[in-house]
């Protein structure tokens, strides 16, 4: 099995760019709900409780239901990373909007502003530290799920870590789960700090 | 009717076989989840200097992939479910370490004082006034350890530990749809069925005065 540096990089780099894509699909759809649901709370409750249903799936077990729809490949993990990706993106987007003082609207509003200036300038600069607590909920999770996309055939750092459990193979395992865990440390921490510095310049101002 | 019966005379056997090792390893881990937890949680409201590193500590830990924790553990402790037990034991303390740190935190400092000033001794104070007042939150981590719990066992097939996962990868391994959904459905179940009567449980413990106006 190879562990050679650059192949190890190239899953790396496969792996990030597989969570990053699920991520960002799921948090597009969980951001659009999110904002169709605003003021309405009946909605924005029904949606979060189906969204909370397909989270409480185990990972393993709602990739085995895509793979009998999607088959083998690096699709079917997409649509899995993206549908866990919804939830922790159009919760707080919500509760972000949600959040927002009205003071600041009616001021925009008083300025003369339209409500999609209200809605680009206000409220979602003052929702975004929020909104992007989600985002970094939603990366972590997917680069979690990632390393089980080797299952339904999907490319990344699982394909290490399960030749190396087949195999027995301390170093295989290694060159493929020092990584991964790295990675989702290193996102956390990333954007922990630069929620912490947003929400700081948020506060200052 | 009759493809669900066919269903269960075919692989009803099996699934009652590895739910026994799934629910082994679930409760197993999260009753020594909570017997950590619950008073390491309490124990850092009083020693607020010690809770941010810790509870930072106990996040990044929580943040590794489930795959890469058993695959890192394999080397030192091997397979079967002891080591299996351990990662999911460390798995679970974050949701119950950190609700309980958040929910004692969160109680009124008002509260606290008017109790003192009824002559009650900080042990009363503990388990009549805190432990109540936060229990909606504690439950609520329990809940999410549970859950959480669930999913991580099926992967402890890996590496030998046994339960639901094991029909899950030979049914992958060996194309065998029925297999995998003998395996991914139950699991999904006890999933939802979990997360579903820890929230009646969380309603249970809600003190009468709180349920109007809290939220979660």
């Amino acid at each position: 099995m190879n562990t050679s540096l650059p192949y190890v990089s190239m899953l790396t780099f496969q792996h990030l760019y597989l969570s990053v894509v699920g991520t960002l699909i799921g948090a597009a759809i969980g951001f659009a709900l999110a904002v169709w649901a605003r003021r309405r709370p009946r909605l924005a409750n029904a949606l979060i409780g189906i969204a909370e249903v397909i989270q409480t799936i185990p990972g393993i077990a709602l990739l085995a239901f895509l793979l009998l729809a999607f088959g083998l490949g690096n699709g079917t993990l997409v649509v899995g990373l993206a549908l866990y990706a919804i939830l922790p993106v159009m919760q707080n987007t919500y509760e972000g909007l949600e959040g927002v003082d009205p003071v600041y609207m009616g001021i925009g509003k008083g300025m003369g502003m339209t409500r999609g200036q209200i809605f680009r300038q206000v409220e979602l600069p003052l929702a975004f530290p929020v909104i992007l607590t989600g985002l970094r909920v939603a990366l972590v999770t997917s680069i979690g799920v990632a390393t089980i996309g080797v299952f339904v055939g999907a490319d990344g750092l699982g394909l290490l870590i399960y030749r190396g459990l087949q195999l027995i193979d301390t170093q295989v395992i290694l060159a493929g789960a020092i990584p991964a865990g790295l990675l989702a440390i290193l996102i956390e921490v990333i954007l922990t700090l630069l929620e912490r510095r947003l929400s700081r310049a948020a506060s200052a101002r | 009717m009759n493809v669900l019966a066919d269903f269960w005379n075919n692989y009803g056997g099996q699934i009652m076989d590895a739910l026994g090792p799934h629910l082994f390893l679930t409760f197993v881990s999260l009753a020594l989840g909570i017997i950590v937890a619950v008073p390491l949680g309490i124990f850092l409201t009083r020693n607020p200097r010690l809770a941010s590193p810790i509870i930072a500590v106990v996040s990044i830990f929580q943040t590794i992939p489930s795959l890469v924790f058993f695959a890192l553990i394999l080397p030192f402790l091997g397979i079967g479910t002891q080591p299996a037990l351990v990662v999911l034991f460390v798995y679970s303390l974050l949701p119950i370490l950190r609700n309980t740190y958040i929910g004692v935190r969160s109680i009124d400092p008002a509260l606290i004082d008017a109790s003192r000033g009824q002559g009650m001794t900080s042990w009363e104070i503990l388990y009549m006034v805190e432990l109540p007042l936060s229990a909606p939150l504690i439950v609520a981590g329990i809940r999410l350890a549970a859950i959480y719990l669930v999913s991580w066992a099926t992967i402890a097939a890996l590496i030998g530990a046994g339960g639901l996962g094991d029909l899950i990868f030979s049914g992958i391994d060996n194309y065998d749809t029925n297999l995998l959904l003998a395996g991914a459905v139950p699991t999904a179940l006890l999933a939802l069925l979990i997360g579903f009567l820890l929230g009646m449980v969380r309603r249970l413990v809600t003190p009468r005065g709180l349920k109007v106006g809290v939220a979660r």
